[in-house]
């Protein structure tokens, strides 16, 4: 019966967490669009629903119903997959986000931990499943037979290889700290109060990560591979209908993910400000310093201008990556002078 | 009865991931088309990832993913976009001899591979790391590392050091 039970929390958590990921992406694509019309002072959308609030649902219902396109001189079985491949990959790295602490089942005395999986490898295991999701950028470039897309694709793995160098090495500053890869761990390091975050420790990790991650999402001003000014759309370009709304779902997957990571290693993931708020439970924290993360990385879509190609790389290799080393130095001379 | 259902669960996955793997990599060696083996070659780093899972190595398998299956293949990826290779293939590339050298060490691999079972058999000594210790613990392969081997450790990141440099001092002369 135990055995039984089990499942079925599992199986409940999976489908929650699912649900709730995919109403925050088609939401977010909402807020993109006002914060960007008022940052640009129009209105955004405002037809659909009040305050324009139905807008993703007939986004997605028009994706379903347009045409599904595979050009002729594509590779087609990559063509289909990459998509998929993408969207996997960004969801499947939601398995190791610790939303909030446990609680137990009213009327029982079942224990139900916030998080679907606990690992000791959780933070290798979100780098891991990363890069395996820039395959979807870079194939699905390859795979539509045209140069734009190549062009994209290319730009996708020279840029992701560059800046995820940068970014594992700035977060090992948090590792030092915490003496642990166990996200749960991290979090519950960083208890007791604001003053405990890793923010105030590794500020530069903390800004590094945060340039590297938008570089990572493809995100303005890092968005190479989609350069809509020269590339016309770079890797998605051939695509249309539901792969281009998987594609660009993922994206936006991807994005909320690098806002839960930024907040699981740097802002004390679920625990409260301050202690003597904790009773607000631990998945409304999480969810309200999440919030300042998206729109962080929508304010600065709408402030920054993209870069030029070459700048891109030279800011990778030649300054963040020397920044990154340098932080990891005196973060371990620092623990090792303290003993 | 949880416990039957945990062993037949794994070896269903291991019978599944070790002949997708088998499959996988044959696979790659019969492809056409060079991106579709770098794909291949993806899935069967992934079915090897999952086999140190059912081992209890955490660690490994997700080093795994990460070097290999993202790393290592990304970079293949990269450079077989970058070269136009249908184009040498029309051109009329020889293969021959690379490819019965090719056989012939293939080959040895395996006759060593057959040797070290065969002949040895795989009962390890009991240390003061289990293997649950290293596998639940990142922690002990570190330490492993920078106490017992430390040496080879060190000879490993200065060789490194060295290919770094060497790969950017031919990339300077040819231009």
């Amino acid at each position: 019966m135990q055995l039984l039970y089990l499942l079925i929390e599992i199986i409940v958590k999976c489908v929650v967490v699912f649900a709730g990921l995919m109403i925050v992406v088609a939401y977010l694509t909402w807020l993109e669009r006002k914060v960007l019309g008022h940052i640009q002072i129009r209105y955004g959308p405002n037809r659909c629903g009040p305050f324009g609030l139905l807008q993703p649902f007939s986004d997605a219902v028009k994706a379903f119903f347009k045409e599904d396109l595979v050009p002729g001189r594509s590779d087609k079985v990559v063509f289909v997959m990459a998509p998929m491949i993408s969207i996997i990959a960004a969801i499947s790295i939601f398995a190791v986000i610790p939303f909030g602490n446990q609680f137990t089942l009213p009327g029982t005395n079942w224990v139900v931990k916030l998080r679907l999986a606990d690992v000791d490898i959780g933070l290798l295991y979100i780098f891991g499943v990363a890069s395996l999701g820039e395959f979807g950028i870079i194939l699905g470039g390859w795979s539509s037979g045209n140069k734009y897309g190549l062009t994209g694709s290319l730009r996708a793995a020279a840029q992701m290889i560059s800046y995820e160098v940068a970014l594992g090495i700035a977060i090992v500053g948090v590792l030092i700290l915490s003496e642990s890869l166990r996200l749960t761990e991290i979090v519950r390091l960083q208890g007791g109060g604001f003053w405990n975050w890793n923010i105030w420790y590794q500020p530069v990790a903390f800004v590094l990560y945060l340039i590297c991650g938008l570089a990572e999402i493809n995100r303005t001003p890092f968005d190479m591979p989609e350069a809509e000014a020269e590339l016309a759309c770079g890797f998605n370009i051939e695509y249309s209908s539901m792969k281009f709304a998987l594609f660009f779902m993922a994206e936006y997957a991807h994005m909320v993910t690098m806002g839960a990571v930024a907040v699981t290693l740097f802002m004390g993931g679920w625990q409260p400000i301050i202690p003597q708020l904790s009773f607000i439970p631990g998945i409304v924290w999480f969810c309200a310093k999440l919030f300042i993360f998206l729109f962080f990385f929508i304010w600065q879509r709408g402030t920054f201008p993209r870069l030029r190609y070459d700048q891109i790389m030279k800011f990778g290799w030649k300054i963040l990556i020397p920044l990154a080393l340098i932080n990891l130095l005196v973060t371990g001379l620092i623990v090792s002078l303290k003993g | 009865m949880a416990e039957n259902i945990a062993t037949i669960f794994q070896w269903l996955i291991f019978l599944g991931v070790a002949f997708t793997s088998i499959i996988a990599s044959l696979l790659v060696i019969t492809r056409k088309n060079t991106i579709h083996s770098a794909l291949f070659l993806v899935l069967t780093f992934l079915c090897v990832a999952v086999l140190y899972l059912l081992l209890y190595s955490q660690f490994i398998a997700i080093i795994q993913v990460v070097v290999y299956a993202g790393a290592i293949v990304m970079l293949i990826v990269f450079v077989i976009m970058l070269l136009d290779l249908e184009q040498e293939l029309r051109s009329g590339l020889k293969l021959f001899y690379s490819k019965v050298i090719g056989g012939l060490l293939a080959v040895l691999f395996l006759f060593g591979i057959i040797y070290s079972v065969v002949a040895k058999s795989p009962t390890g000594k009991m240390g003061s790391y289990t293997p649950d210790k290293v596998s639940a613990n990142v922690k002990a392969v570190g330490e492993m590392l920078f106490t017992q081997y430390l040496f080879p450790f060190e000879i490993v990141s200065v060789l490194l050091v060295a290919a770094i440099v060497g790969a950017v001092i031919l990339s300077k002369k040819r231009t």
